[in-house]
């Protein structure tokens, strides 16, 4: 289809072509296969389940010893934190969030994309995801079970972490529910469960699956109980469906809601560099561009490790790869618009905080963050490094250390020179927090390695719809 | 007779019988099937699930009563000045109250699936065939209605449509 408009000024003739291409019914039904391999019914449950029984490989216990003394050392630092105190850790009065809130928030981030791809694009009725989702979801209840670690040892006092919640008590007194942190409490407790039980309710059908198929006595017992009696009756997946668009459509502006909410920790308070309108969706592209890039990272390994390359093909880490282009490029956008709002507006407190953030002294994280977030995406504009699956995992690993930085930068360096030079001070994180930051990642991966092991990786049942030759 | 069923191994036989038993008005119990098949709820005449009313209940209630605490807290319980802000600062209770809306919402619709569909941790439901989650599709028939003599009409039903087993349970 071709659209011209001729545009007369004065003696100038402009002349507009638009041309759309579109592709019709019958060119998109016969487009590459989601899963390749052209796979059966059976062949498909027998791919995820055989991992299930099968003796792990070397690769995984490795992987697991790794992940497992990482997670180990993460426990021991955080226990003595808890024991000696938050003076074992380089925050100071001026910079109060240091290390620990920074990956609070990078870890919720990562989560979002779990459930960004279970919900949304279930929404947008994106068939590639089903490939995807099983494990991007449940990435997403290991991220946040990681993020919520962080404000709960934040507090000093862990054993009183429950006065965080609305509770009859002798004091009589009550949570702040003006205050953004308690929102957090409320946004990130919900995310958590709603994200627990969306993955459970789909996860029945395939649990039910490897029930059936399971040979030994013990292990056919503890499916039976784990897939609640799944029977597959045409009424369950009526329902099933029913429930599963219902959860996507709770969940899909949860996921924007959380991340929202967690930009007001920053926004709502009047500190130059994060007092601002962008927040919100800022940090909801953000979240969802580092998420992205971890389910990027654990996939590429996973189908590698787990002979799952008929399942994630290319074509679904090319599709990843877009997303990434996207959100990136978002983020980029809000990183510009940050700084000419900086100038614009006039506020000599803010322009400060922005030129302090590219030349101060922690002028190296900002420009980590310049690079890996907004420049580095823009190279996926090209198809031949869209499709390698070494430069993506590549590039996953940069974004996510890009994406770190982001909030190292807006947490510290707005904290460290505020509004009084007296109390201006420099922040350099302990080993202990260093610690506990590889702890999470440790159990994270950990948590990960042993979904792989004992649960259907892959969601065979919506798999299944997606085939030809059934 | 207790039971009668068909084993199909493609979906479109499974569409095709289940659409010549109803039109010989033999009652088709349940259907069990790998993945939800597209079209089957419409071809076995099952009614449209209330289940969705469920979340907009729960929802309804969480929203109302997160919103009502957040209110009677600040206004009955524990008024306190936070900056000069009103007592009843509605605009910024709304968060808590969406996501107890989204959190009860959620939790009413699982809760009244898992019931309503006899699921739930430790059930013991029959499993008519264990290949009917790998890659079967069993039509079981409601035999209540069905005569002795009948049985030969049902046989021949469920082969013509391409069954590849019929079993009869006494």
């Amino acid at each position: 289809m071709k659209f011209i408009w001729i545009l007369k000024f004065g003696t100038c003739n402009f002349k507009i072509i638009v041309s759309l291409k579109y592709k019709n019914v019958s060119e998109i039904s016969t487009r590459e296969p989601l899963i390749q391999g052209n796979k059966s019914l059976k062949d498909i449950t027998d791919d995820v389940f055989n991992p299930i029984v099968a003796k792990p490989g070397k690769l995984w216990f490795l992987g697991l010893m790794i992940a497992g003394s990482a997670a180990l050392i993460g426990i021991i630092a955080i226990v003595l934190t808890i024991w000696k105190g938050i003076g074992l850790w380089g925050v100071n009065k001026t910079v109060g969030w240091g290390w620990s809130i920074t990956n609070f928030v990078w870890w919720v981030g990562i989560g979002h994309a779990g459930t960004f791809i279970s919900a949304i694009l279930l929404l947008f009725r994106q068939k590639w995801r089903t490939s995807i989702n099983r494990s991007a979801e449940a990435m997403t209840i290991f991220a946040v079970i990681c993020a919520g670690l962080f404000p709960l040892i934040h507090m000093g006092r862990f054993l009183l972490g429950f006065f965080i919640f609305p509770y009859p008590n002798t004091r009589d007194v009550w949570v702040n529910f003006n205050s953004p942190l308690l929102w957090d409490v409320f946004a990130i407790t919900t995310y958590f469960l709603v994200s627990l039980i969306f993955w459970y309710v789909g996860l029945i059908p395939d649990l039910g699956t490897v029930r059936d198929k399971m040979k030994t006595k013990f292990k056919k017992t503890i499916y039976k109980f784990l897939s609640f009696g799944w029977t597959g009756s045409a009424k369950h997946w009526q329902r099933f469906e029913i429930v599963s668009f219902t959860l996507a459509g709770l969940a899909a502006p949860l996921v924007l809601s959380v991340h929202t909410i967690v930009s007001f920790d920053f926004a709502t308070s009047v500190i130059p560099g994060w007092h601002t309108t962008i927040f919100p969706p800022y940090f909801v592209s953000g979240a969802i561009f580092s998420g992205f890039a971890m389910v990027l990272t654990l996939l590429i390994i996973a189908r590698k490790t787990m002979n799952l390359q008929d399942y994630i093909t290319i074509n679904h880490i090319e599709l990843m790869n877009k997303i990434i282009i996207l959100t990136g490029s978002v983020v980029g956008v809000a990183y510009m618009t940050e700084l000419f709002m900086a100038w614009y507006s006039g506020v000599e407190y803010e322009l400060f905080a922005f030129i302090n953030r590219a030349t101060g002294p922690y002028w190296w994280a900002y420009w980590i963050m310049m690079t890996c977030n907004v420049i580095s995406p823009q190279l996926f504009w090209f198809k031949k490094l869209r499709r390698s699956i070494g430069f993506t995992f590549f590039m996953s690993i940069l974004i996510n250390i890009g994406m770190w930085f982001e909030r190292f930068v807006i947490i510290v360096t707005s904290l460290h020179r505020d509004y009084l030079p007296s109390s201006w001070e420099m922040y350099k994180p302990t080993l202990i927090e260093v610690a506990i930051f590889v702890g999470t990642l440790g159990i994270f991966f950990t948590l990960f390695l042993l979904f792989v092991r004992f649960f259907p990786v892959i969601a065979m049942a919506e798999v299944k719809t997606t085939i030809k030759n059934k | 007779m207790k039971e009668i069923s068909g084993y199909y191994d493609k979906e479109a036989s499974l569409l095709e019988a289940v659409k010549n038993l109803r039109e010989n008005k033999i009652k088709i119990k349940d259907v069990f099937s790998p993945y939800p098949v597209h079209g089957l709820d419409h071809a076995m005449g099952l009614k449209r699930s209330w289940l969705p009313r469920a979340a907009f209940i729960g929802g309804a209630v969480g929203a109302i009563s997160g919103f009502g605490f957040q209110v009677w807290v600040f206004t009955r319980a524990y008024p306190i000045n936070i900056g000069g802000k009103p007592f009843l600062a509605a605009p910024s209770f709304i968060p808590v109250t969406f996501e107890c809306a989204i959190l009860f919402a959620a939790f009413a619709i699982v809760i009244a699936y898992l019931f309503r569909s006899h699921l739930g941790a430790g059930a013991d439901n029959k499993i008519y065939d264990e290949r009917a989650t790998n890659d079967r599709f069993v039509v079981v028939l409601d035999t209540a209605e069905i005569e002795s003599n009948e049985t030969e009409k049902i046989k021949s039903k469920f082969e013509e449509t391409g069954a590849m087993n019929v079993k009869f349970e006494e």
